[in-house]
């Protein structure tokens, strides 16, 4: 049977230490620590990628999507799906942590909105200006706070006042260094492009001749952010991935889509070698997907989701969560998975730990409305 | 920015050099609502909505062919096969994709020929002959700043070509639902846009089904799980009319899309209600076997009407409502006048919009008439779009082959009618101005300048496309370019050409 105390691992008791706990504001020796976040824009179905199969209304709950974790890696009362193969050897090396039923403050259904609170880190849509990610350069020292967008664009949870840089491999031929040159002279006294274009020469003299590479799918991706993230390069990487919004025909659809993020794990762990050790990979989701299909093989926008924190710099080899449970009684608003964990605060104690930060102040920083929060521990090796 | 600079590229699509700048900006605006072509030569006679359905409607029966030999056969053969694929059109013949918010897997891997064969046609006869009817009216508009508006709407009303099923059809969305209504009354447009079978099949609105329907009711008995979609319903309230932030709750998306069940394409629909639809091909259809029975309540008000008519109350009641004026409102004020919508013009729009009953031009008049869309200081970072229709202008180029122009959309981090979600691309600046994109616009200026530069003279091109408004910067730069073709890339990528 399933018992919702047994999941609270890490997640519950922690709290009282933190305050007690200064050495962690300690400034540390510059490190190499590298910083993923990956996006699953759409809303991603928690429910059809770390399966509670132990909870006893599963498997009637979801029907014929119950059948895909026949197979699958068991992890007690939960079933990874069987095409994360990649990161389920993540999970038995102890390097991927799986938080279940875990939501941003937000709690409608737009997936924009969603994006909106998941990527500012306001409480609500368009309450904050910036990104989480662009506050989170400001506590760093520069060696570490060096960040790149893997996309042409830099999407909302990196916007802000500290400069980051995007690539994304172009099938363009490469303009002739002498225009360059001149258009560095244009740009000068133009602020917001003079800044762009510093950044753009400079990402593309690490890059190289990568472009060629394509990038055309989802290990390539994998393969260029490895790339820019390492020698001289970003040491903080966002990398956006689409497609997640099954509304209908889900199981061929999300099984593809999972074989590709798998892929994209995969191919960031070789391309990033011996620095996969101080990697921190988080994968999140802007809300989750409701409980029961809806009437044409998918499932429409729901509440709670689940987030991976993935990486050798993780303490990993474990589900965290306060699991509510799937019975009609247990859902938010009668249809969604009911979030138990705050996703704010698991990134902030989560960046907090991996970058020896102080709790408190991370957290006021990244997310200024769970400033008094309390921490959840132990989620980065010491 | 000059008035004339501003009339030429804020509002309209910007100047070119075989054609004389405006005397009068106001007056240049004004006349174009007079001017427009619904139905310019290029669109004319690009691929119609007939051959694109009849090619969709043979790919399914081959599906089903082929789904029932598997059952005769005994196999495993569920008829999962087709859902795969909407997930991407990796196999476009233009394969640049860039892996940005690129598709995750390349999906066409695990898809049969015969359906890989149905995408690239799509692909390649309707898709991209499309785009290139869509650049080609632009390039040779009498009225661009109409163009403009045609390229807004159908942004707001976005399809994306990344569903099979859209492939072909997306094209067909702006130039059968928008272009003729761009003029008209906003209620017509929306009616026309959510009746199209693009947006049907799109936000699944074509495999809805009313739980409590006789076709609903007869699939329960079997014990089968098919019913309602509420993807079209949630999108009009959020994306079309109210706004995000309009007024409805949960249980009004879920009331809409039981009034809205019934709503379908005849043709090239598949599921259980198929059968029962009449009509030809890639017609607008109702089917009222698969229609939700009885009354609904939407934000408040009944709705007792039987069938077809019930939904199309719900939108005519949708279009009149004060928040949708407010939601179009803020949206042309941010396309027009900035990032940061005024509030006193997005209050004078929304006054026009409520006081002449959604009358578009009414609305058009009250921008122009709007002394914040008239800043001298740039009000918008152009979209990759504009910035390539304005380069394009600039360069004098009347009409380009297809799949360049779609070639170029998609490196500059814009393909056509492909922005990923029904949300449309985001219409602000940060979305276009990251330092990847810039890179990339001045490999095109390049390339652009390369092939045309022999008969343009940057120095004197400057002044004609925005009069007035050439910094002393950029003429100096031009000026001491090392060819010709180098000074007009300068000309493309300077900041008030990348700038409107």
């Amino acid at each position: 049977m399933f018992d919702r105390r047994a999941f609270l691992g890490g997640a519950a008791a922690t709290g009282a230490v933190l305050l007690a706990a200064p050495h962690l504001a300690v400034a540390q020796a510059a490190t190499d620590r590298r910083f993923v976040f990956i996006i699953q824009r759409g809303a991603a179905d928690a429910l059809g990628t770390l399966a509670p199969t132990g909870d006893p209304a599963f498997a009637q709950v979801r029907g014929a999507f119950a059948e895909d974790f026949a197979s699958g890696a068991r992890m007690g009362d939960f079933t990874l799906h069987p095409n994360l193969a990649e990161i389920a050897r993540l999970h038995a090396a102890r390097e991927a942590l799986f938080v279940h039923a875990v939501a941003s403050p937000y709690r409608e259904r737009s997936h924009f909105d969603g994006q909106n609170v998941l990527e500012t880190g306001g409480n609500a849509a368009y309450a904050l200006r910036d990104g989480w990610m662009n506050r989170l350069l400001g506590l760093l020292p520069p060696a570490e706070s060096r960040a790149i967008a893997v996309s042409a664009t830099v999407p909302m949870v990196l916007r802000g006042s500290h400069e980051v840089s995007s690539y994304a491999p172009s099938a363009l031929p490469d303009a002739s260094d002498d225009l360059l040159a001149r258009v560095s002279a244009l740009y000068e006294r133009d602020a917001e492009l003079h800044a762009a274009w510093q950044q753009a020469l400079q990402t593309r003299a690490i890059a190289g001749d990568l472009a060629q590479a394509g990038g055309r799918n989802a290990a390539a991706t994998g393969t260029l952010a490895a790339r820019l993230l390492t020698g001289e390069g970003a040491r903080i990487a966002v990398i956006e991935t689409g497609g997640w919004d099954t509304h209908a025909g889900q199981r061929a659809r999300l099984g593809i889509q999972l074989r590709g993020l798998d892929a994209m794990i995969a191919a960031l762990k070789t391309g990033l070698g011996p620095d996969w050790a101080n990697t921190l990979v988080i994968v999140a989701t802007e809300f989750g997907r409701t409980v029961a299909p809806n009437g044409t093989g998918g499932t429409d926008h729901g509440t709670g989701s689940m987030a991976m924190l993935l990486g050798g710099a993780v303490a990993g080899g474990r589900v965290i969560a306060d699991w509510p449970g799937l019975g009609n009684a247990a859902l938010h608003e009668g249809r969604d998975l009911k979030p138990t964990i705050d996703l704010d605060l698991l990134i902030a104690s989560a960046m907090a730990e991996h970058y020896r930060l102080d709790p408190g102040r991370a957290g006021r920083t990244l997310f200024p409305n769970i400033a008094s929060a309390r921490p959840l521990e132990g989620l980065i090796r010491a | 920015m000059t008035e004339i600079a501003i009339a030429l590229n804020r509002f309209g699509l910007g100047g070119r050099p075989d054609e004389a700048p405006p005397g009068d900006a106001k007056r240049w605006l004004l006349g174009q609502l007079d001017r427009f072509e619904p139905r310019p030569p290029s669109i004319a006679a690009a691929p119609q909505r007939q051959t694109v359905v009849a090619d969709l409607a043979d790919f399914y029966e081959e599906q089903r062919g082929q789904a029932q030999l598997r059952r005769a056969a005994g196999g495993a053969g569920r008829r999962g096969r087709l859902r795969m694929q909407p997930a991407a059109m990796k196999d476009m013949p233009d394969p640049e994709a860039q892996p940005g918010m690129a598709q995750m897997p390349d999906a066409m891997a695990n898809v049969p020929d015969q359906a890989r064969r149905f995408v690239r046609r799509q692909a390649h006869d309707y898709y991209l002959n499309l785009v290139g009817a869509r650049t080609n009216a632009a390039l040779a508009a009498p009225a661009p700043f109409v163009e403009r508006l045609v390229h807004f709407w159908a942004n707001h009303f976005a399809v994306s070509a990344d569903k099979l099923t859209v492939i072909g059809l997306a094209g067909l969305l702006e130039f059968e639902a928008i272009r003729p209504h761009v003029l008209g009354k906003f209620s017509d447009m929306l009616m026309a846009v959510e009746r199209h079978p693009a947006m049907l099949l799109y936000l699944d609105q074509a495999v809805s089904i009313g739980p409590d329907s006789t076709i609903g009711r007869r699939i329960a008995q079997r014990g089968r799980q098919r019913g309602l979609n509420e993807n079209l319903a949630r999108e009009i309230l959020e994306l079309h009319t109210l706004g995000v932030n309009g007024g409805y709750a949960q249980a009004d998306v879920t009331e809409f899309a039981r009034a809205l069940t019934g709503w379908t394409v005849a043709g090239i629909t598949r599921g259980p209600g198929q059968r029962f639809i009449r009509g030809a091909p890639g017609e607008f259809a109702f089917v009222p076997m698969i229609h939700e029975p009885g009354p609904r309540t939407i934000m408040g008000r009944n709705y007792a009407q039987e069938g077809e008519a019930q939904a199309t109350a719900v939108l005519a009641d949708l279009a009149a409502h004060p928040a949708t004026a407010r939601h179009l409102a803020t949206k042309l004020a941010r396309h027009f006048a900035g990032d940061a919508p005024p509030p006193a013009m997005v209050q004078r729009l929304e006054q026009a919009y409520l006081r002449s009953g959604g009358d578009l031009p009414a609305v058009y008049r009250a921008l122009i008439d709007s002394p914040e869309a008239w800043t001298p200081a740039p009000a918008k970072f152009r979209s990759p779009w504009d910035w390539s229709l304005a380069a394009l202008r600039a360069v004098g180029t009347r009409e380009v082959q297809p799949q360049p122009a779609a070639g170029l959309l998609t490196q500059l981090g814009q393909p056509v009618w492909r922005p990923g979600s029904p949300a449309g691309f985001d219409d602000i600046d940060a979305n276009w101005s990251g330092p990847d994109a810039l890179m990339r616009r001045v490999e095109a200026a390049e390339r652009l300048a390369g092939r045309t530069a022999e008969t343009i003279d940057a120095r004197r091109l400057a002044p004609r496309l925005l009069p007035g408004a050439v910094s002393d910067a950029t003429v100096q730069a031009i000026a001491r370019a090392e060819s010709s073709a180098q000074g007009l890339a300068l000309l493309l990528v300077s900041p008030e050409f990348l700038r409107r």
